[in-house]
């Protein structure tokens, strides 16, 4: 078991008040495995994905641990801290244009990456080998022209190359586990589909393992093993992703999965869900996502259902009691 | 009654590039650079159809759809309202029949206004009365599923991204236009409520007998809106005909190489086409898609190939 997450909690201290952003959240994921968040949101993804490399805004506070190869996360400081993040967890962020600083060249902010993680490590650090890792890195990301890509500034780069060359930061640190918070969602179809390539010839290739946060379960369907529905800072159902495609069992997954287009207006609506996503200042009693089911009782309203496994995945629903 | 709401001939659109400042372009005898964004381009739209128009960013598909909006003035070429030919003194009135809904409407509507100054704005210049204006407002709201009364006093800030885009639709149809251009309208939204805002406008182009451009660079979201699709490269349309056609038998293999980028619940596995969208002021030589062309031949990266009909589907490659 590479990553352990146990009884998360997370809170914002907001004007407003406490919003709970992650409700009790249990999973892990093993070595070389990918594990797909699939929510809408505001279910809290985001911040599952940066509770993991402790980059949470200063007014949030958690509880429960997560455990990342053995090390507790929550209990890093200082320079055990620096170690960890980029080392062992990489994280890709959504924004593409916003994960590189805009007024240093590629070369140098590969390089610092690389100078900071060998310097935690006490080992050497020699420039011009450090330099061919990096060309070596983004050749591993098929890349064209290494060479000329190192010394553009990132206002140079289209989206995609950013996301490369990310991706191949990633690869030079091999982290253990790697968290793709929406790395495409800025970018173009066919874009998408080479640096989601990319990803799932990186997990092969060095085991690597993936949590990939999306709110399409079509992308996340090419790379995961396992998805993890989340609602409103809860898990609502965990499986491995062709038996949750094919039967999806939790209401909310079963809208999820009708939600993405496949057919044309003729042959009928898309199935769609009411509604939008509970404010989490004051999310509802009960099920959270008794307001929109489809399927809702008597009890949903009354109290919240426990977490059961039922055959190969675990579900938070009333219906499978 | 009119054969097309919207007809094209060899329409394009350049735009200069500005890497030089004004006293350079006095002074230099350097020629100009220009950006290609729609380079001759021949389609028509029918009245009451659909027609999606695909492409990657950079393809010049926002800039044609600007360009049917009255939004931008073509360099070159015709374009045909409801069989009559455009020019710029026509603007004025085709813009009360055409109207455009953005792709992210965070952007696109006024923060500081109410939602029924947003909605009702497109009548100020019409002489209608108060209270038929609070009539029209009501309907119009009604149509995109919301309420009007709740609705009425409210800020932008106050809705969610589904019922923005909501909003954003109301104003586009509230002046009974014919025609709508929608440029990406759900892809700033998450999936579920992309089902829900795709239903409505399916229901709304049926109830109102309008007819839209539907801008997008997903083909599944354009497969389920659409009875027309033209695919855009660099510019060109490469392809185009009835969307189940297009579909089931990709003709070009940029389409082929879209559809199979698309990702679905039924194949792990997605086969992009190599390297990006080429830049539009250095346009590669002979067919635009030559570099990224799986069957490239000799004669793609001469000549650029014209658009010929097979069966219902026109499609510009050297293949056919």
């Amino acid at each position: 078991m590479l990553l352990d997450v146990k009884g998360l909690r997370v809170n914002y201290r907001t004007v407003y008040g406490n919003l709970e952003a992650i409700r009790s959240l249990d999973f892990s994921v093993e070595k070389g495995e990918s594990v797909a968040i699939v929510g809408e949101s505001g279910c809290g993804k985001s911040s599952l994905g940066h509770a993991i490399v402790r980059l949470l805004p200063p007014n949030a506070s958690y509880e429960g641990s997560v455990t990342v190869d053995g090390k507790d996360v929550f209990t890093l400081k200082g320079r055990e801290l620096r170690a960890y993040r980029g080392s062992e967890a990489f994280m890709i962020f959504q924004d593409p244009l916003n994960s590189l600083n805009p007024v240093k060249r590629v070369d140098r902010q590969m390089l610092e990456a690389i100078r900071t993680q060998r310097l935690m490590r006490g080992e050497s650090y020699d420039e011009e080998e450090a330099t061919r890792v990096v060309i070596d890195g983004l050749k591993g990301v098929r890349m064209p022209d290494p060479e000329i890509i190192l010394r553009r500034y990132p206002h140079e780069l289209s989206g995609g190359q950013i996301q490369r060359v990310v991706i191949a930061m990633a690869l030079v640190m091999k982290p253990k586990i790697l968290i793709a918070d929406e790395p495409t969602s800025a970018l173009d179809v066919t874009i998408q589909a080479q640096v989601m390539k990319l990803i799932k010839e990186l997990k092969a290739e060095y085991g690597m393992s993936v949590l990939f946060i999306t709110h399409d379960m079509a992308v996340a369907y090419t790379v995961a093993d396992r998805f993890l529905v989340m609602y409103a800072g809860e898990l609502s159902e965990l499986g491995p992703v062709d038996r949750v495609v094919t039967d999806p069992l939790h209401p909310y997954t079963v809208a999820l999965v009708n939600s993405i287009p496949h057919k044309s207006k003729k042959e009928g609506d898309l199935v769609s869900i009411p509604g939008s996503p509970p404010n989490m200042l004051s999310p509802p009693g009960g099920c959270r996502f008794h307001p929109r089911c489809p399927k809702v009782m008597d009890v949903c309203k009354a109290e919240n259902p426990a977490i059961k496994q039922a055959e190969d995945r675990l579900l938070r629903c009333h219906l499978y009691d | 009654m009119t054969n097309t709401v919207f007809k094209a001939k060899g329409l394009t659109k350049y735009f200069e590039a500005s890497k030089r400042g004004f006293v350079e372009s006095l002074v230099s005898r350097q020629p100009k650079i220009w950006v290609k964004a729609v380079d001759e381009i021949d389609f028509e739209i029918m009245p009451g159809e659909v027609l999606a128009l695909v492409g990657e960013s950079g393809s010049g598909k926002t800039t044609l759809g600007r360009m049917l909006a009255t939004l931008e003035t073509s360099t070159k070429g015709d374009l045909y309202f409801m069989d009559e030919k455009v020019s710029r003194k026509d603007y004025r009135r085709i813009r009360r029949q055409v109207q455009m809904v953005f792709q992210n409407p965070t952007d696109s509507i006024d923060p500081r206004m109410s939602i029924k100054g947003i909605v009702t704005e497109p009548l100020h210049r019409s002489d209608v009365g108060e209270a038929s204006k609070d009539e029209q407002f009501a309907t119009a709201l009604s149509l995109v599923g919301l309420d009007a009364k709740t609705f009425a006093q409210r800020r932008v800030r106050d809705l969610s991204g589904g019922q923005r885009q909501r909003v954003a639709v109301a104003r586009a149809i509230i002046s009974n236009p014919t025609f709508i251009a929608l440029d990406e309208p759900t892809s700033a939204l998450d999936a579920s409520v992309q089902a829900q805002v795709l239903n409505l406008l399916a229901r709304i182009h049926d109830e109102l007998k309008l007819t839209y451009l539907f801008i997008t660079h997903n083909i599944a979201v354009a497969r389920y809106i659409s009875d027309r699709i033209a695919v855009m490269y660099a510019g060109k349309v490469v392809e185009q005909g009835p969307t189940e056609e297009v579909i089931a038998n990709p003709k070009h293999p940029y389409t082929q190489a879209l559809l199979k980028s698309v990702p679905t619940l039924k194949t792990h596995e997605l086969v992009p086409p190599s390297g990006e969208v080429p830049s539009l002021v250095g346009l590669p030589t002979g067919c635009r898609f030559h570099p990224r062309c799986p069957y490239v031949m000799d004669v793609c990266k001469e000549k650029e190939p014209a658009m010929r009909r097979t069966g219902n589907v026109e499609v510009a490659c050297w293949l056919y």
